[in-house]
């Protein structure tokens, strides 16, 4: 016991700067450089669609005007007015309240996939790097197996597979993007490992759980966050392309895509029902774009735009 | 580069079979039992649970796993994928059948991503900071954040709707090509175009390229013999990724212009739960994508000697 809470000690001083102990090109500086992404006017303007939309989104239930799946006949197709902002739909459903409560669907489920993806991407990037051996070898051969595939082939299957829903579609992301994930962390623990702290740690009776949560996971997270930014655009694009199919969230529910695909019949006479979720979706995916540019030039100067 | 060919296939083979272990577990997602499926089916009532027991005998559900798998690849090798629920027909057949169709536009659409994005990237390069370079950024960032969905309908209704040029769905004649083809350019070319960009100005900066100008040589020699060969390594292998891209999303653009490729087969599969098809489908596409990277990878040894020496 006496052990650990000197391991612990030992440790303490990198952790608290866990940047500082980073592998190669990970080392403050770069990190000092995050402020470039503050002055990149165009990953700015990034951030700023992001988090406008995230708010809007948040705020839905108070700044929609209707119901997003409530229906009113007398009003279908209805053109931009007073009482509807972007004008009615087919089924007089309002446009703007289902836009907004569309930015809840499609930025949730790009989120929670996300999510699903960087936890399952960084638990077997480390348990690779960290143990290495056999276990190694076959999780590193299965990466090799799902990179073969373009990822939207096997998330296909996947959820043809298990039926078409948002969940499902969402576990098919969740299969398939998490091997890049996986691959980075993988590198980013097999070069922490290497450290002086992390051997005298290993001295001290610093057990594999402590040494992952407390050593590995605080120095490979932040590049992981950065790779997270840099793919959710087109995870978005993806999921919701799902949806357009009818695989992902079926109608009612205002997903982008879905809204997009249910304005297809519609296209010649009301070209307005594809145009606002396309619009949607391409400005969300513009700002996930700009500010994951910003972010990679801040990171790694090699590509930054010259 | 015999040698070379050969050390490329020892690397695919484990990388192929892995493809077949995922195809093959694949099926045991789709919910239900595959016996009692096929006899529902077949009698066109529930079956008994009699009946489920020899069929599943028959088609050897009992066996364990690795029998099963080793079974199923066994069929696979010999071009058995299982006949589609569908249509009682072949499911390798049908792939095949289909799958020159989506190659059309994949390889029309590849042609025009890069007929787009070479001479803009070269462009945006060479004058850097010029109007060019900026225009050609707005222009990718917009080709990556368009969902492709997205920009297929507003070319039907540009082309088609607007100015009549184009049939809107189809694939009769060769015009029915172009709007699909140009769906997937549009996507692939956005991330083609910056990569040319930054590579064509790494490349530019080298030591070489001074010397050659130092020596007087011209612009045109020096940017198409000199810079461009040493820029297309790089960019061999993201045309490569960007053609198995144009494959994977040839699934939502064939369906949005009823071009009958493989990836409208398998959306159709999945409508109808066609599960032997959806699994051909992963194993036929896993394979497909492999010999791609084989040929990109050769391709990398006609380019550029040094590869292909350096691996002897």
């Amino acid at each position: 016991m006496a052990h650990s809470t000197t391991s612990a000690q030992t440790a303490s001083p990198p952790l608290r700067r866990p940047t500082a102990t980073l592998a190669e090109e990970w080392r403050p500086r770069r990190f000092a450089s995050l402020r470039g992404v503050v002055r990149d006017r165009s990953a700015l303007a990034g951030l700023a669609i992001l988090v406008t939309v995230t708010l809007l989104a948040l705020f839905a239930s108070v700044i929609a005007p209707y119901d997003p799946t409530k229906l009113d006949p007398t009003a279908n197709l209805a053109g931009p007015s007073a009482d509807h902002w972007l004008g009615t739909d087919n089924l007089g459903r309002d446009l703007f309240s289902r836009l907004l409560y569309g930015a809840r669907w499609t930025l949730g489920a790009a989120g929670l996939a996300a999510a699903g993806i960087v936890l399952l991407g960084v638990t077997v990037g480390i348990v690779a790097g960290y143990f290495g051996g056999l276990v190694d070898d076959l999780l590193m051969r299965l990466v090799d197996v799902l990179l073969a595939f373009p990822s939207i082939v096997l998330a296909l299957a996947i959820v043809g597979m298990l039926g078409p829903s948002l969940p499902n579609v969402l576990i098919g992301m969740v299969a398939v993007w998490w091997v890049d994930y996986a691959r980075v962390v993988r590198g980013l623990t097999l070069k922490v490992v290497q450290n002086d702290y992390v051997l005298s740690a290993h001295c001290c009776g610093c057990g594999s759980l402590r040494m992952i949560t407390r050593h590995v996971l605080p120095n490979v997270i932040p590049p992981v966050i950065v790779l997270a930014t840099l793919e959710l655009g087109a995870l978005m694009l993806a999921i919701s392309g799902l949806s357009f199919l009818g695989l992902g969230a079926q109608p009612p529910t205002p997903e982008w895509g879905t809204m997009l695909s249910d304005g297809r019949l519609f296209f010649l006479g009301a070209p307005q029902l594809m145009m606002y979720p396309g619009i949607a979706i391409t400005l969300v995916v513009l700002g996930c774009n700009l500010l994951g540019d910003g972010l990679r030039d801040a990171l790694d100067p090699r590509q930054r735009r010259r | 580069m015999f040698r070379f060919v050969l050390r490329r296939l020892a690397y695919l083979l484990p990388v192929w079979i892995g493809i077949s272990l995922v195809a093959f577990m694949l099926a045991n997602l789709a919910p239900g039992d595959p016996a009692r499926l096929a006899l529902q089916r077949e009698l066109g009532r529930q079956p008994t649970a009699e009946e489920t027991a020899v069929v599943r005998e028959q088609m050897g559900l009992n066996d364990a796993a690795p029998i099963r798998y080793l079974n199923w690849l066994g069929d696979a090798l010999t071009g058995d994928l299982g006949t589609s629920y569908r249509t009682g027909q072949p499911v390798l057949d049908s792939l095949a059948d289909r799958f020159p169709t989506t190659l059309q536009i994949a390889g029309f659409g590849l042609l025009l991503a890069i007929a787009i994005a070479i001479p803009l990237g070269i462009l945006a390069a060479v004058y850097r900071q010029g109007p060019i370079d900026h225009f050609s950024r707005v222009i990718a960032l917009l080709g990556a954040s368009m969902p492709s969905y997205w920009v297929a309908y507003l070319l039907i209704l540009l082309l088609s709707v607007r100015l009549g040029w184009l049939p809107v769905a189809g694939s009769q004649t060769w015009q029915h090509a172009v709007m699909p083809a140009l769906t997937l350019g549009i996507g692939g070319s956005a991330s083609l175009m910056r990569l040319t960009r930054s590579e064509m100005l790494e490349t530019l900066n080298q030591d070489y390229i001074r010397t050659a100008r130092a020596k007087g040589l011209g612009s045109r020699p020096l940017m198409l013999g000199h810079a461009l060969r040493n820029t297309m390594i790089p960019l061999s292998t993201v045309l490569g990724m960007r053609f198995a891209g144009m494959l994977g999303g040839a699934v939502i653009v064939e369906t949005i212009f009823s071009w009958p490729g493989i990836g409208k087969l398998v959306v159709d599969a999945i409508f109808d739960r066609d599960y032997p098809m959806i699994q051909g489908f992963v194993i036929f596409m896993g394979t497909a994508f492999l010999l791609i990277n084989l040929i990109v990878d050769l391709g990398y040894g006609v380019i550029d000697p040094r590869i292909r020496l350096a691996r002897r």
